[in-house]
């Protein structure tokens, strides 16, 4: 037998995913490292390291033709390059934040990292896969790792809570999904996103149908789209704050990115639209509404995750490549958004239950004290809620042209109502945060809110993700370059 | 197509049919003397002491996860084994050898940790 060519085969594969590979070792060595020498104050500084390595690597990829590799099974590429950079972004964010938020909580277990990086290659798999099958591996190896890191405060109840939700509903999705995988392989007698495609567009049948629905509840459980979002704030608000950053940005930007790719190539556009449409509105309209009524700032973010799954899917149900190209870039500026804004939170916090009991008004003042800081909760906010010049309008923009021009206007109109009451809420954070003062003296004596320090390391990652904020609102190249991601030539390449 | 599994409804039904006879004909004819010590929570014999609603060590579980994960690799080893002959005939062995050594590196680094971390020691 020779099999010279299976080993180029096999190197040639092995480069184009270097950083998957990278990443996973990375999280190998972490965990030796740790066994060896406990809590180990250099892992978090390795962690970050194979993330900046992964992230130098795949910039260069950014423009690579797009393939596959492993006999189908996983994408590269630009498109595969993008997503893979947001997670690691995403990541490489968190662990920072993470550094000094987890020492102030005791909780620097130096296991957080190796399942940040574990995290990072299970999405990373899902975000560019091209197969029923490495959609599920990804999936899970991102789920478990999530899991535990909701559950991370064990001793605390909403740490409990938030991990046995998370985790018991999370399986439940898996199990819809997985019937969904086990149907549409039985319709259609492949597990490849194209070939599924392929078979779809000639006759679909009710077992199709069917297996779209259940992997579709699998995704938009995973993204947190009404109805499907119910698990959402309970665990947001339980979790670690810095790791409800990368559970809110990282897993949905996988999640998403792979439904793209399921949708874009494994499932007839007419069919799905006005189904994933109706999703769209009902998660708008139910996020931006409830999270009106929330007196938690965790809580409410949670909800307005949910909101902002809502708009996602809007760029998605447009069904154009501007329309998936302005769902990914409206993914990397939530990502910014999001880790900066849960960066922030987690700076301000100080009942030492994960911020999960404090109000709104508890953060009273506190833009005066930390002034950086403060500044840089208005960018998020003012993102969060659309407003130019930062990156969170351009997103807006590029989801909701899309779907005008693919005739959703009345979807847009939802859209733009609901974004313009999620104004009133994010800015009141800003409010409470400098126009309002913590007056009571009787709460001022046995305030622990001055022994709260701001390391200089949190306040340059909050800092980076604020300038890229408004680098990413003026400066829209990344937006083009994710149209030709799914431009007819880009497609027919890499079928 | 039913039809065919006629005889295996008929004979699911008798297995029903016959459990449910015999306990309804225990219930209504057998004679019942009861007293304290035969109205006992079976022990084998021993008295029952205490609630059953205590916590206790669940160490167990960390031996059995390892197992399972040991259990998948010889699942993975066994057709790679039988086929190795070939490849070493062949005069790739090396080559062959070299991809399946990542997935056993894995998996003993998984038991390093757990060997590290404590989780065969049972006293503790």
């Amino acid at each position: 037998m020779d099999l010279s060519t299976a080993y180029d085969a096999l190197g040639a594969d092995l480069q184009a995913t270097l950083s998957l590979w990278l990443i996973v070792l990375g999280g190998l060595i972490v965990i030796v490292w740790d066994a060896f020498r406990e809590r180990d104050a250099l892992i978090p500084v390795f962690a970050g390291l194979i993330l900046v390595g992964a992230i130098v690597w795949d910039l260069f990829q950014l423009t690579a033709e797009p393939a596959t590799a492993f006999y189908g099974l996983i994408r590269t590429g630009g498109f595969a390059a993008f997503v893979n950079l947001l997670l690691e972004v995403s990541a490489l964010c968190t662990i920072v934040l993470s550094v000094p938020y987890l020492k102030r909580i005791g909780k620097d277990y130096a296991e957080v990292y190796g399942l940040v990086l574990f995290a990072v290659s299970g999405m990373m798999l899902l975000g560019a896969a091209n197969n029923l099958v490495t959609i599920f591996v990804g999936l899970e190896t991102m789920s478990i790792c999530l899991y535990i890191m909701a559950g991370l405060v064990r001793e605390d109840e909403g740490g409990i809570e938030s991990a046995l939700k998370y985790f018991l509903l999370g399986a439940f999705s898996t199990g819809f999904f997985l019937y969904g995988i086990a149907l549409l392989f039985g319709s259609t007698g492949s597990m490849y996103l194209a070939e599924i495609g392929h078979a779809a567009s000639t006759s679909t049948s009710a077992m199709y149908w069917s297996g779209v629905g259940l992997l579709l509840v699998g995704f938009l459980f995973k993204v947190s789209a009404v109805p499907f979002h119910m698990w959402t704030p309970d665990v947001y608000q339980g979790a670690p704050t810095t790791l409800t950053g990368f559970m809110s940005t990282a897993s949905k930007a996988a999640a998403f990115a792979s439904l793209i790719l399921v949708l874009f190539y494994a499932v007839p556009y007419e069919k799905w639209t006005l189904a994933v449409a109706v999703i769209a509105t009902i998660t708008m309209v139910l996020g931006n509404l409830v999270a009106l009524s929330q007196r938690n700032v965790k809580r409410m973010l949670a909800y307005s995750s949910i909101a902002h799954a809502g708009y996602v899917l809007v760029g998605i149900v447009a069904g154009s490549a501007e329309g998936y190209a302005g769902a990914l870039y409206y993914l990397l500026v939530y990502t910014l958004m999001n880790i900066g804004a849960f960066g922030v939170l987690a700076l301000m916090e100080w009942d030492n239950e994960s911020g999960r009991t404090q109000s709104l008004d508890s953060l009273a003042g506190m833009g005066y004290t930390r002034p950086f800081i403060g500044v840089a909760m208005g960018v998020f906010m003012f993102s969060l809620s659309g407003f130019p010049p930062f990156g969170g309008f351009l997103g807006k923009y590029a989801v909701f042209a899309p779907a005008i021009k693919a005739g959703y206007t009345w979807l847009v109109v939802v859209g733009v109502i609901a974004s313009m009451v999620s104004a009133y809420y994010y800015l009141r954070v800003l409010y409470v945060l400098w126009m309002k003062d913590s007056t009571d003296p009787a709460a001022m004596s046995n305030d622990k809110r001055v022994a709260l320090t701001v390391p200089a390391s949190s306040t340059a990652v909050i800092g980076f993700c604020a300038v890229l904020l408004l680098v990413f609102g003026v400066y829209p190249e990344f937006l083009q370059m994710a149209v030709d991601f799914f431009s007819p030539s880009a497609v027919s390449i890499a079928p | 197509m039913l039809q065919t599994f006629f005889p295996l409804f008929l004979q699911l039904l008798m297995a029903g049919g016959l459990a449910l006879t015999l306990l309804l004909g225990a219930k209504y004819l057998g004679p019942k003397r009861p007293n304290l010590i035969k109205r006992q929570v079976y022990e084998s014999g021993m008295d029952p002491v205490g609630s059953a609603h205590q916590r206790y060590s669940v160490k167990f579980y960390l031996v059995a996860m390892i197992f399972i994960v040991f259990d998948v690799e010889v699942v993975f080893l066994y057709p790679w084994a039988v086929t190795f002959k070939d490849f070493i005939a062949a005069g790739s062995g090396l080559g062959v050898l070299a991809v399946i050594l990542p997935f056993i590196a894995i998996l003993a680094i998984g038991l390093l940790y757990d060997i590290k971390k404590g989780g065969l020691d049972f006293d503790s």
